[in-house]
């Protein structure tokens, strides 16, 4: 068992363009880290410096106490579970997962124990004979999970294991994931851009954006207070409405201890808002008269977007079917005490 | 899908069979002519039933050869083109596939030049460096041997490039995946490329020993002992145009053997051929 710990990693590429541009954190033994981010922020980047698949240009990566940047990927003591499975196509899944203990020099017996064992925990004995082709896209995707996991060891990497499966499939798996690591208490990290799975997963979740890390927290932490637009509008579906506001505005709202005079974003997430009837807004509260544009009903809740007055697109999130109908007047209200207030470049939270 | 009618079904028939006729009537007059004695053919007259001397033609072509123009038998001749296409399609496949396992997946200095280099070698066939090859070829005392040959004819730019591109189409997580299983180069090449370079390896095999077996100017600028001749220069040779009659009963007979190992490489490989030049298994 063991941590993993970054400090300084820098990825740049011949021909200069920089995936990781710094990035320090620590993911502690046994932890579920999620590293979340839009395509081309260099999460996978991140993912493939520590499994030894691409070399760090700068900083260092630990595994345990041992600096593991010079270190083949054989001998770091990981198991990569790749997005395409990529398992040999030659090879019978039994032969799959006893491959890499049969390149460490495994005593045969032991290579069946260990094969056989994963397989019963991820039910795929039945298929040890088969060849991947003759799988589906869940079964591949267990068997690489037990390529992984015959290995034990000390850290497990997931890069975005589950995009290629079916939506339902996807969840079911999400849980099973959870589940396995939660009973081998292996340090994990784990790429995705679903910020559903981040959320459903992670121990610690690390958003990462342009190559740099912008948040690390507990997930629900991170979802309730997030410390940068970005994060603010990637973490969550629909993402939070941010309205930009002058600084008369931002002071009538309260809750700052000093209003910049740039002024500020504000940021409500969907759920965060009500729809009542023109000029019926309550006394004090933040209320956002708007143009309804369009409803989404998706069964146990809908989503109105709307056209602010002020100027901007609002999104509403409303509990079961009830929507007002297309062009219609209302006010979207705000609920109290759950404004996120940003500075004006979005880089920083102002309220606390 | 096309209508199925009679008549929509017979037409693409009789297209078949009449190219079929075209192909084949040839190969089936030359069998023919090789079941007749010589005085038969050497009379002008040619029978569209075979004859009756198969047996003894075919014993004669394969022990014992034609009686004035060439005195090796055929059954020699076999064995020498055998030899030489088996060398050179094997030579051609272990050369050509360790080059491109080496430009692929491997950077090192000159990796482009050397790529460059190889591909440049397709636009020069042996007929082009006929000469600067046969004087290599003499100096090594490679003249009338096996050897002498089969390896001028193995270095292949085209199958390096086949490989190329197919090594190419593996997913780069293959190789990932193996590196964290604790699979180094030697190990990867051996337990997952060629496995799944098969099919190709096959299809290559097929046309690569066709290629070999139907060689036949350079096999007649290096050999000049009879023991040596491959099979085609034997044909050759066989058809006098001087002061003797041709055997043409014989001539047949070899014609149809040298058909033989070819057709028979093709029948026997042609599942893993076909997969080979339209399947990829990944």
């Amino acid at each position: 068992m063991a941590g993993v710990n970054f400090s300084d990693v820098r990825k740049v590429y011949p021909g200069g363009v920089e995936a990781v541009k710094g990035v320090t954190f620590d993911v502690p033994d046994g932890a579920f880290c999620v590293l979340v981010g839009p395509s081309g922020c260099g999460k996978s980047t991140l993912l493939r410096m520590v499994a030894g698949v691409e070399t760090v240009s700068a900083g260092a990566i630990k595994i345990g106490e041992r600096v593991v940047n010079d270190i083949e990927p054989a001998d770091r003591d990981i198991a990569m579970v790749f997005q395409n499975y990529a398992l040999y196509p030659h090879m019978t899944v039994y032969n799959n997962m006893a491959y890499g203990l049969r390149n460490r020099k495994v005593p045969k017996p032991e290579i069946d124990r260990l094969v056989r064992d994963a397989a019963k925990i991820l039910e795929i004995s039945d298929y040890l004979d088969r060849k991947p082709r003759a799988l589906s896209g869940g079964q591949r995707q267990r068997v690489a999970m037990g390529r992984a996991i015959v290995r034990q060891p000390k850290v497990f990497l997931f890069d975005e294991p589950l995009s290629n499966l079916d939506a339902k499939l996807r969840v079911s798996m999400r849980v099973e994931i959870k589940k396995l690591q939660k009973s081998f208490a292996t340090t994990s990290i784990y790429v995705t851009h679903d910020q559903l799975e981040a959320m459903t997963l992670a121990d610690m979740l690390v958003v990462m954006n342009a190559g740099l890390v912008e948040q690390i927290g507990v997930p629900l932490a991170v979802y309730e207070k997030p410390t940068t637009t970005f994060v603010a509008a990637f973490i969550g579906a629909p993402p939070m409405n941010l309205l930009r506001v002058q600084a008369e505005e931002l002071a009538g709202i309260g809750g700052l201890r000093a209003v910049p005079a740039e002024g500020g974003i504000v940021g409500i997430r969907p759920e965060d808002l009500d729809l009542a009837p023109v000029g019926s807004a309550p006394e004090g509260a933040v209320a956002l008269p708007l143009t309804v544009e369009a409803a989404e009903r998706v069964g146990p809740e809908s989503f109105v977007y709307g056209t602010l007055d002020r100027g901007g697109t609002v999104i509403v999130r409303l509990p079961g079917q009830a929507v007002p109908s297309i062009g219609e007047k209302a006010t979207a209200v705000a609920r109290h005490g759950k404004l996120h207030i940003f500075a004006a470049d979005g880089r920083k939270r102002l309220d606390s | 899908m096309v209508e199925r009618n009679r008549f929509g079904n017979l037409v693409p028939h009789l297209v078949l069979w009449i190219g079929i006729i075209i192909v084949a009537f040839p190969v089936y007059l030359a069998f023919v002519a090789s079941t007749y004695d010589q005085a038969t053919i050497a009379n002008g007259q040619m029978p569209l039933l075979p004859g009756t001397h198969f047996f003894e033609n075919y014993y004669r072509t394969i022990f014992i050869g034609t009686s004035g123009t060439t005195r090796e038998p055929v059954g020699q001749m076999l064995f020498n083109s055998a030899v030489m296409a088996l060398s050179i399609a094997l030579g051609k496949i272990a050369i050509s596939i360790i080059s491109a396992y080496a430009i692929v997946y491997f950077r090192f200095r000159f990796r482009m030049a050397a790529f460059w280099l190889i591909f440049i070698t397709l636009m020069l066939p042996v007929e082009v460096r006929i000469y600067p090859t046969y004087k290599i070829a003499a100096d090594l005392n490679l003249l009338d041997t096996y050897a002498g040959l089969a390896l001028p004819l193995i270095a292949s730019a085209t199958a390096t490039l086949l490989f190329r591109q197919f090594f190419m189409t593996v997913p780069e997580e293959l190789v990932e995946a193996s590196r964290i299983d604790g699979a180094g180069p030697f190990r990867f090449f051996q337990d997952t490329l060629l496995p799944l370079s098969r099919t190709n390896m096959a299809a290559l095999f097929v046309i690569l020993f066709i290629y070999g077996w139907n060689q036949y100017l350079w096999p007649l600028l290096i050999t000049t002992r009879d023991d040596m001749q491959t099979i085609v220069i034997g044909i050759k040779k066989m058809i006098v145009t001087s002061d003797a009659i041709t055997e043409w009963q014989i001539v047949m007979a070899t014609a149809m053997l040298a058909m033989l190992p070819p057709v028979a490489v093709v029948v026997l490989m042609q599942r893993l051929f076909v997969r080979g030049l339209v399947e990829t298994e990944k």
